[in-house]
């Protein structure tokens, strides 16, 4: 029997190396992209300057993209090591896109990756332009893939159960791959990479304006960064993921807990700016709200409802008392597949079979439950609502942030004096953390409103463990702690060292540090 | 499009064919690892050996990577028994392989002795250690692992890490090291000059040695000393089944039924003898391409000798030997299996082709010369 220890402790190791591998990869998206804007530059004007950014922010990459493989490898093991009943469950169908994302991301990325750093003296300055923009296209193309994978976790489509195999089957791949959510969440994801990248080059650049060093070079990157990066953060908001939120009935309750929408209101809701939730008595106290606001960024119309969080729960309750009805005839059909009635009613009841499941918490058998364990079980239904209404807001206002950062320097570039704006460009330097708090604190929404679920609605997260001790739980948490603390110390470190002697790491002899009378660092 | 049974075989030559790759590919990187700290007696001398698979050796690891995708996604059950049974194993196989990509990027842009130095031994425990547990891991698939599985299809395993080091899985670990050393060797014969090639050489003549000499006592010990698994229930090979519904036996010698049954397996074992002792003789003559094929060779003959001589089962349980998961009971659904095939068909010849490319671009001799004039932009 697993315990709960197991499950919380799973959970943590999980949401922790996830976390830690998800410091890399937005940069990693962003920046290939970046590199392979400068590069064209470079192709089109044939100005050395756009080679020398290319190379300097790519060693910049290199570094970052280091950690990124790292990291990476963690997150295909730890599905089989850790999530065991979970890959057997669903491997057919999670799988899928994991296997292809192998052969046609992976490849491509970690392929070019060496000609992009080693092939500027053998390729022609088309090919290696080219090896660049393949590089981009395969770290966007993963994302993609993994996107599909992920939203397939929030919105499971095109499965079905099958009692002989004791699993979940993939049965319309199409519905897999256009899953709405897996369209929303990938323009998300990657617009905030770029937002990401974007923000790393607009800050860095903005230290060497700040301290009047390499001026050129640091102008034409700001440039570069403060157009791209307006594009995208007006991408990441304008076609932010909430959209995605009215699909599934999942994605409704996250919806409902981000807003604290504790009542379902009249079409269209009122958008709860801010206020106090309190779980207790269902309201939010001293809430200040913004009318139409919410009904139509969710469901982008004026008669669309925002399903309140009661209305939710009464709805989990029958499907919850569906489920076991699916469970018990399961039961029978098990021991003999030939029961024709058992096989009727399971047909019947098997889209709930999920939430019978969520009763395994509290009963062995599911069927024998007692009503106090479905109130447990239907609480358990729906995330708690004050960590998914302050994440979602702490995501939203280093956003608006950022966005008046990125058009403040768009501005200021159109004019000319973006590099005379000392305030601009220090907050453009110590808004560097922004888009990675944003992030962050976006997958804890993802993710944490997906609880109780690893698979919505269909497979509860305390089944989807494999049979470890907390033991070796604890070993394994420690030894990710030791290795990845040591190996964010030594990046940061040469990230570190790298910015601050800026393009003069290049040695070419046109930069700061490599010219007379220039202090060392 | 195809039927179940053939989808399945097609599936196993897939994952036989992904390990071969893998092993060919990375093989050669894990042996230069483990080589590194040796070969190399300067600083440049090691720049060289680094630089030899510098822009190629995350293509090759890519391998290993799709290997676990394929795994997840044609092989479900399997992925999830083997990754969580060995689970200490799997961890320390993934911490080695942390202070790969960090270790070829970091390594040469601090001009530190010190430091330089921890790198190149953190390359080489990452290096060391992935040929070590996969070989490990491989032994102990031939004994079968002690995990089982409940009706809902729910593995327990009742190993712990230590009770992987069993005499037989210990000898594995020797032959595929010596394996990857000399594969390592033989790129390193092609890929640089003089002081090092002529350092490889010498690992190449005894590495190909041990090799065979430690292959054939494993062949002899598979056949008399170890218990080998055979379904004896009828099995229906067209339809989705539950590993459970099977009666498998376990005795001595079984593992050898396949080459009764198919002759032509023997050429696998064979070849991979005469590949070995042959490569020595092709890097002494300066064939340096020519040994590196039959290095691969090796490499692909010793990987289906293993495999195919337990062909159906693909991970054989020595605790409850009926939970043992064979190719007609752990694969994924037909329609999933069929995707997969259509799109390894598509994108794995594009793989091939682009990753031939590069090599071809990054082809010629590392010298000690090239590193000097290039401080600052090589590993």
């Amino acid at each position: 029997m697993i315990t709960n220890e197991v499950v919380e402790l799973s959970r943590l190791q999980f949401a922790l190396t996830a976390m830690y591998h998800f410091l890399f990869v937005p940069l990693t998206i962003g920046l290939s992209f970046l590199l392979a804007i400068m590069e064209s530059l470079y192709v089109m004007t044939g100005k050395q300057i756009y080679k020398d950014m290319t190379r300097f922010w790519g060693k910049l990459f290199g570094i970052n993209f280091a950690m990124g493989v790292t990291t990476g490898l963690t997150m295909e093991f730890q599905f089989g090591t850790n999530w065991a009943y979970y890959s057997h469950y669903v491997g057919d169908i999670f799988g899928v896109p994991l296997a292809i994302e192998g052969m046609m991301a992976f490849f491509l990325e970690s392929t070019f990756v060496g000609l992009f750093f080693f092939g500027w003296d053998r390729l022609s300055k088309m090919q290696h332009l080219s090896t660049t923009w393949l590089l981009a296209l395969g770290t966007n193309l993963s994302a993609l893939w993994i996107l599909i994978a992920n939203a397939w976790m929030q919105n499971p489509v095109g499965a079905e159960f099958n009692y002989d195999t004791m699993r979940m089957e993939l049965t319309n791949f199409s519905e897999l791959v256009f899953n709405p959510v897996a369209q929303v969440k990938f323009v998300h994801t990657v617009a905030a990479g770029y937002v990401t990248g974007s923000m790393f080059v607009l800050g860095i650049s903005a230290l060497y304006l700040l301290k009047r060093r390499d001026i050129p070079f640091a102008r034409r990157s700001f440039r570069i960064a403060s157009g791209f990066g307006l594009a995208a953060i007006l991408s990441v908001i304008v076609l932010g993921d909430e959209s995605g939120y009215t699909v599934g009935e999942v994605q409704k309750a996250k919806l409902a807990a981000i807003e604290a929408e504790w009542e379902t209101e009249e079409a269209p809701a009122s958008f709860t700016l801010i206020g106090l939730p309190n779980e207790e008595t269902m309201t939010t106290d001293y809430a200040i709200k913004f009318p139409y606001l919410l009904g139509l960024i969710a469901t982008r119309s004026l008669d669309g409802t925002v399903d309140g969080i009661k209305e939710i729960r009464e709805r989990k309750r029958r499907r919850i008392n569906s489920g076991m009805v699916a469970y018990e005839n399961l039961q029978i059909l098990r021991e003999d597949k030939t029961n024709e009635i058992a096989k009727a009613i399971f047909e019947k009841h098997k889209v709930d079979l999920g939430h019978g499941l969520l009763l395994k918490k509290y009963t062995e058998n599911v069927t024998d439950a007692t009503p106090e364990q479905i109130e447990l079980a239907i609480k358990d239904s729906i995330p708690r609502v004050a960590p998914m209404f302050w994440t979602f807001r702490g995501m939203v206002f280093c956003g608006v942030l950022m966005l008046f950062i990125f058009v403040a320097s768009f501005y200021f570039n159109a004019k000319r004096t973006a590099h005379n704006q000392r305030w601009l460009l220090k907050m453009a330097f110590y808004g560097i953390p922004l888009p990675w708090i944003a992030s962050e604190l976006g997958w804890v929404v993802a993710e944490y409103g997906r609880q109780p679920w690893t698979i919505a609605g269909i497979l509860p997260t305390h089944l989807s463990t494999s049979s470890l001790s907390s033991y070796q739980l604890y070993a394994s948490i420690a030894g990710f702690f030791v290795m990845y603390s040591a190996l964010l110390v030594i990046e940061l470190f040469l990230m570190i060292k790298y910015i601050k002697l800026g393009p003069s790491s290049l040695h070419t002899g046109n930069y700061h540090f490599e010219k007379e009378g220039a202090t060392h660092v | 499009m195809f039927d179940y049974e053939l989808l399945r075989i097609i599936w196993w030559g897939i994952l036989v064919f992904l390990i071969c790759g893998f092993a060919v590919m990375d093989g050669f990187d894990f042996g230069i690892g483990m080589l590194l700290p040796f070969l190399g007696k300067t600083d440049d001398e090691r720049r060289v050996i680094l630089n030899s698979i510098g822009p190629t050796w995350e293509g090759n690891q890519t391998w290993l990577v799709t290997l676990g995708g394929i795994t997840f996604g044609a092989w479900s059950l399997v992925y999830a028994v083997l990754f969580s049974g060995v689970y200490a194993g799997l961890l320390l196989l993934l911490f080695a392989l942390f202070l790969r990509p960090v270790g070829f990027d970091y390594r040469s842009k601090v001009t530190n002795p010190n430091w330089r130095s921890a790198w190149d031994w953190a390359l080489f425990v990452g290096g060391a250690t992935p040929a070590i547990v996969l070989s490990l891991a491989a032994g102990n698939l031939m004994i079968g692992l002690p995990f089982e599985l409940d009706a809902d299809l729910r593995s327990s395993y009742a190993g712990g890490f230590w009770d992987l080091f069993q005499l037989f899985p210990l000898l594995c670990v020797l032959v595929g090291v010596a394996l990857c050393v000399m594969h390592g060797a033989v790129f390193l014969h092609l890929r640089t000059e003089n002081a090092i090639a002529e350092r490889a050489q010498i690992v190449i003549r005894w590495s190909s040695i041990l090799f065979v000499g430690l292959f054939l006592v494993a062949g002899i010990w598979v056949a008399f000393g170890l218990d080998g698994y055979k379904i004896t229930s009828a099995i229906d090979t067209t339809i989705t089944a539950n590993p459970l519904h099977k009666t498998v036996v376990k005795s001595t010698g079984l593992w050898l039924e396949n080459y009764g049954t198919y002759p032509l397996l023997l050429l696998a074992p064979l070849m991979t003898v005469i590949s070995a002792l042959l490569t020595p003789f092709f890097t002494a003559k300066n064939h340096s391409a020519t040994a590196f094929v039959l290095s691969s060779l090796a490499m692909i003959g010793a990987i289906v000798t293993a495999g195919g001589s337990m062909f159906p089962f693909v991970l054989p349980s020595s605790l409850s030997a009926a939970s043992s998961l064979t190719i007609w009971d752990s694969s994924a659904s037909r329609y999933s299996l069929q995707l997969l095939l259509v799109a390894t068909v598509i994108f794995m010849p594009i793989v091939m082709a682009y990753t031939s490319w590069v090599y071809k671009v990054m082809r010629g001799k590392v010298t000690v010369e090239q590193i000097q004039d290039n401080q600052h932009t090589m590993y």
